[in-house]
């Protein structure tokens, strides 16, 4: 204990720490070694240090991104090349390619189960577990100077219940009756019904299984997160002092907390209908030549329970890409986030607007026309707080001295998709609009650029900017550069041309279009889209090579604070261990952003105000 | 083979990528980091001011190429009425957010590009600036409400209340696993009430026959429209949702198992217009099938259809139904057409209530026929054809005993000989010539006399009918065949004078 202090303290910032910081004991309750530490098992398995788990987090998000990204490929191949044989996918599917004269074709029925999985493990396990969980998990006790998580215990089991979802949802791809078919939204009664479609069956019953022990890990991180922000920051660290990717992690936190238990009732009531005869959801069916017995239910009702999650679910995606943005473009042009009031402001009214916009989603769904007016009207008013951020991002890149690497770029690629996507977003919130674009190519363009694509962006942006945090080494600058061109390019490649299809009315969800006199003309988008895709997806494989490659052979960090940051996480050692500040906890002087001011490159957070100096902003 | 040449070129790409990032560092450490780092903000700024300009000209090349699938533009106009004020406001959207998006886009990349790091190059402590952040939130703000109102405006009356809808053309769509069942109200423009219970094969969409407004109620297979009329439509499902899809009529609505929703829209362009409008773009030029470079161009064939927008299990790419515009008049004939369900699947059937009486609508066209029949003996000077067939008067086999609905006619027979006091008539009985032939005239004669006896009851003067069985003597048609046999088993009157 005490070499390690002297050693370290030579470095100016742990002089800073040992000057102003504040001294909580910790390191005086350890007697013979860290016991959360020891072991391979506590350190690498069932580890309880936010650090350990970020990764656990990002690396099992990982691995369901690739197998979400394939999964489309083989759909988008169905798509654009609908005559050509899939035999070669023969070994890979089995009984999911019927061959018939040595022509291979794709069961619709694995096509639909396919877009399904697709959409809810993208959705669920890559950009709220991998992207949410990575990063609260990383920066919030890091960012806001604790040692670890309020529970590091809940944390971890955070973790595992979203290990055993995984589990549980990888488990079901291999039933013979197929994963559940019915759309990621899974709208009853084709959910609840095992004879609508085969993968209703069992299925079904593992999708719904899997996603409440996601919920379960998505309310015990949110908890974890939450009170971590409001108990454990450091001395100084008023609210007004944390870096943008803490609020947009604490206020996900708070939307995934209200509106999660929502949908997970939503599933239980679903679970009766199948398992305990109740009609929740079912009303007058006439299902396989047979009159159900069950009466009374509403399917609207599952619709509403699912979109008071699945609304506030697109924020819950998109804010902490946007706060990870914000940090990384302040860092990196060198000044300070602009508007950083108004950004937050703006976090949190979007965070409470998203609570009254969820039947935007269910214009045409049957609800009584009257009540769409009201969500037309917030719908639209969500443009604004979104509107007020890109021009915070846009004027934060002016004036500045941008440096250009490949976290700095994927935020300005971020920036560029948010707009794309968003400003598609106004056409659809308006319910008249609706009508005609609901559930077409247009809806799948515009969620995927503004929720997909963009917070794809943002979370590499988080990836390569704290990378050096996590492993201690840089991921590879190249091929981080040639990943940010190839994904920017080849993301605006797919889904641009999706746009006018959409347009054009073609519906989603169709496993082929050629009966339609009105659909069948687009064969050549298609087929350029999916070519679009699979080298799109081919640029993600360069990112994954990276990604493992550097943990064991990047380049080896050598400073502390590669960037030139001011915040927080930048002060621990290299190599942090658990409890993340060998001595003292740093004490914060400042707000996030003091780049550039004075004359000066930055000005970290644990710096004192000088006796000149201007604090202009606390 | 394909698993070696997949984990060959996966061994060959992280190869790729080692070398590469090998010699970038060895660059960087050749130059040392800062000018390293300022080459790198050159050309990626650089690369990204192209990257905006390459982008906004594929944009706007890709966007003339595909002009024509735009909503609301060329061979994508709509075909009905609030269509029309759904693509103006899609337009009126597109500009504005068109505007944004050059704009934003532009000074994004443009910014990113100016204020690249570079030597000498310091960036400036703006943290925020009250006046400049209470215009772009005032600006995005203004425009919304423009947006809201506009969108607010048109969606009520898209979707108006309607107080009675008998002035409408109506008719219910039923989707169900994996097509669409379309039925019309039939002439009393009333749909009958429907029991989710009571499907069978012989009753697809449940309908309650004890509700009298089913019996006129028709199936079809097609929608047909007539032009310029308010269409309701009534959307229902059996089993899962669907969705009722009309893409050229900007119509969208939800079929919900055991909860009807409506879409109200008027039609504008018939189906032989809306073709006229494509002959005129080239790619409806196209032969209809690509196969056959002979067959009809697309715009020929071109059908408008419904299709199903709401996932509903494997075959929901498959839920076509051809949607016909035609002309009142052409609408007016086709649905008159059209034979009532009831009528031709189920009458008669043990699933008919009303099995053993006549119903209204039988009675008004027995009645129908009856006068029509009348008319032509009174006029008529041929005294042979002064002959009216009573078609409905039957009795029980081989017996000289009316069946019971047969008084309908008769009080036909009645009423009319009231109507002409000194109408004096000759009743007639017919059999075929099955059986004995001596048999055949007495039991026609027998029944002629029954018919008179009930005549007489009722009150008409016995001197001015006479009874005649002719037994098979005169057949109207050919006793080979069971129909003419049928045809020659009859009661008929004639009028010897008026």
């Amino acid at each position: 204990m005490a070499t390690t202090t002297q050693e370290v303290s030579k470095h100016p910032v742990d002089l800073l720490i040992e000057e102003y910081g504040y001294d909580d004991h910790f390191h005086e309750h350890e007697h013979g070694g860290d016991k959360y530490q020891s072991g391979f098992i506590q350190k690498y398995i069932f580890s309880q240090d936010h650090k350990m788990i970020a990764r656990q987090f990002l690396i099992t998000g990982m691995i369901w991104g690739i197998l979400g990204g394939l999964m489309s490929l083989i759909f988008r191949l169905q798509l654009g090349f609908p005559e050509e044989s899939m035999a070669w996918l023969k070994p890979l599917l089995g009984k999911w390619i019927i061959i018939n004269d040595g022509v291979g074709t794709l069961d619709p029925e694995f096509y639909y189960a396919l877009v399904t999985i697709h959409g809810t493990v993208i959705v669920f396990f890559v950009l709220t577990a991998g992207l949410s969980g990575t990063f609260s998990n990383l920066l919030i006790p890091l960012q806001v100077g604790a040692r670890d998580m309020a529970s590091p215990f809940l944390n971890m089991l955070s973790y595992w219940f979203f290990f055993l979802a995984s589990v549980v949802m990888f488990f079901s791809l291999f039933l013979s009756t197929g994963p559940f078919a019915g759309g990621w939204v899974a709208y009853p009664p084709l959910s609840a019904l095992p004879q609508a479609s085969s993968g209703s069956g069992a299925g079904m019953t593992l999708w719904l299984i899997s996603l409440v022990f996601f919920v379960v890990s998505v309310l015990l991180g949110g908890i974890n997160y939450i009170t971590t922000v409001l108990n454990l920051r450091t001395k100084g660290m008023n609210m007004w002092r944390l870096p943008l990717t803490i609020w947009s992690f604490f206020i996900t936190a708070i939307i995934g907390l209200l509106s999660f238990p929502v949908v997970a009732a939503g599933f239980f009531l679903l679970m009766f209908d199948r398992m305990l005869g109740t009609s929740f959801y079912l009303n007058e069916i006439f299902i396989n030549g047979q009159a159900l017995d069950r009466v009374g239910g509403s399917p609207v009702l599952y619709q509403h329970l699912f979109w008071f999650l699945g609304h506030p679910e697109v924020y819950i995606i998109i804010l902490p890409a946007m706060g990870i943005v914000s940090e990384v473009m302040s860092t990196h042009a060198r000044k300070p986030i602009f508007g950083y009031k108004a950004m937050v402001y703006s976090i949190a009214s979007i965070a409470f607007l998203s609570f009254l916009v969820w039947a935007h989603h269910m214009y045409v769904a049957g609800i009584n026309p009257f009540i769409a007016n009201f969500f037309i009207v917030f719908t639209l008013i969500i443009a604004v707080p979104s509107a007020i951020k890109v021009f915070n991002w846009i004027t934060t890149i002016y004036g500045s001295s941008y440096r250009f690497n490949a976290a700095s770029l994927f935020a300005v690629g971020f920036v560029s998709m948010f707009i794309s996507g968003g400003l598609t977003g106004i056409f659809l919130g308006n319910a008249v609009l609706d009508i005609p674009l609901h559930d077409t190519y247009f809806v799948v363009a515009h969620f995927h650029v503004v929720m997909g694509v963009a917070a794809f962006f943002g979370m590499f942006a988080g990836i390569y900017h704290w990378y050096p945090k996590m492993y201690g080494r840089f991921l590879d600058e190249s091929l981080g550069k040639l990943h940010f061109w190839g994904t920017l390019i080849g993301a605006y490649a797919v889904f641009m041309p999706m746009h006018y299809i959409g347009m054009a009315g073609v519906p989603r969800r169709y496993y082929k279009f050629d009966s339609f006199d009105a659909f069948s003309q687009f064969a050549g988008v298609n087929k350029f889209i999916t070519i679009a895709a699979i080298i799109t997806f081919v640029f993600q494989l360069i990112f994954v090579i990276n990604f493992f490659y550097s943990i064991w052979k990047g380049r080896k960090m050598k400073t502390r604070n590669p960037w030139g940051s001011t915040t927080l996480e930048w002060t621990t050692p290299i190599h942090a261990g658990h409890g993340n500040w060998p001595g003292k906890l740093p004490a914060v002087q400042r707000w996030a952003y003091d780049y550039s001011k004075n004359g000066r490159d930055f000005i970290p957070q644990i710096e004192p105000v000088g006796e000149d100096e201007k604090d202009d902003f606390h | 083979m394909q698993l070696l040449i997949v984990i060959a070129s996966i061994v060959l790409l992280t190869l790729i990528v080692i070398q590469i990032s090998k010699l970038n560092e060895l660059a960087t450490r050749l130059k040392g980091e800062e000018e390293a780092q300022n080459d790198t903000n050159r050309s990626q700024g650089n690369l990204l001011l192209l990257f905006v300009v390459a982008f906004f000209t594929l944009f706007i090349v890709s966007g003339l190429y595909y002009k024509n699938y735009y909503l609301g533009f060329g061979p994508h106009e709509a075909a009905s009425a609030h269509g029309k004020d759904i693509d103006w406001l899609f337009w009126i959207t597109l500009v504005i957010t068109g505007i944004v998006f050059f704009i934003t886009q532009f000074l994004l990349f443009f910014f990113a590009w100016k204020f690249r790091g570079r030597k000498g190059h310091k960036a400036q402590y703006i943290s925020h600036d009250s006046k400049l952040e209470i215009i772009w939130t005032l600006v995005p703000a203004i425009t919304m409400t423009l947006l809201v109102i506009g969108g607010m405006d048109v969606w009520n009356k898209v979707m108006p209340d309607v107080e009675d809808p008998s002035e409408l053309v109506q008719l219910e769509v039923t989707g169900y696993q994996f097509a669409w069942d379309i039925r019309y109200p039939g002439p009393d423009n009333e749909l009958g009430n429907k029991n989710f219970r009571l499907i069978s094969s012989s009753n697809p969409l449940g309908q309650d026959w004890t509700d009298k407004r089913n019996l006129d109620d028709f199936h079809a297979s097609e929608i047909v429209l007539p032009v310029g009329k308010q269409v309701r439509v009534r959307i229902t499902a059996k089993d899962v949702l669907h969705s009722f899809y009309l893409p050229q009529f900007r119509v969208k609505m939800d079929a919900v198992p055991g909860m009807p929703t409506y879409f109200i829209f008027t039609p504008t362009k018939t189906t032989e217009e809306y073709r006229k409008e494509l002959s005129k773009y080239p790619e409806y030029q196209l032969p209809s099938d690509p196969e056959d470079p002979n067959s009809p161009p697309l715009w020929q064939t071109f059908n408008y259809e419904l299709a199903c927008a709401e996932l509903c299990g494997t075959g929901h790419y498959s839920m076509r139904r051809i949607v016909k515009v035609v002309s009142q008049e052409e609408f007016e004939k086709w649905a008159s057409e059209q034979p009532s369900f009831f009528m031709s699947n189920v009458r008669g059937t043990d699933e008919d209530p009303y099995k053993g009486e006549y119903l209204e609508m039988e009675l008004k066209q027995h009645a129908k026929e009856y006068k029509a029949q009348l008319e032509k003996a009174i006029e008529a000077e041929n005294p042979d054809d002064k002959i009216v067939r009573l078609k409905y008067v039957t009795f029980e086999t081989g017996l000289a005993k009316l069946s019971p609905l047969s008084r309908y006619e008769l009080d036909r027979v009645v009423e009319t000989l009231k109507e002409y006091p000194h109408m004096k008539i000759e009743i007639a009985g017919h059999t075929d010539n099955t059986g004995d032939a001596e048999a055949n005239l007495k039991l026609s004669q027998q029944r002629a006399e029954v018919v008179r006896s009930y005549l007489l009851e009722h009150g008409i003067e016995p001197e001015r009918l006479t009874a005649k069985g002719y037994g098979s003597s005169r057949p109207q048609a050919s006793n080979e065949t069971e129909e003419g046999r049928q045809e020659n088993r009859r009661t008929e009157f004639k009028i010897l004078d008026l």
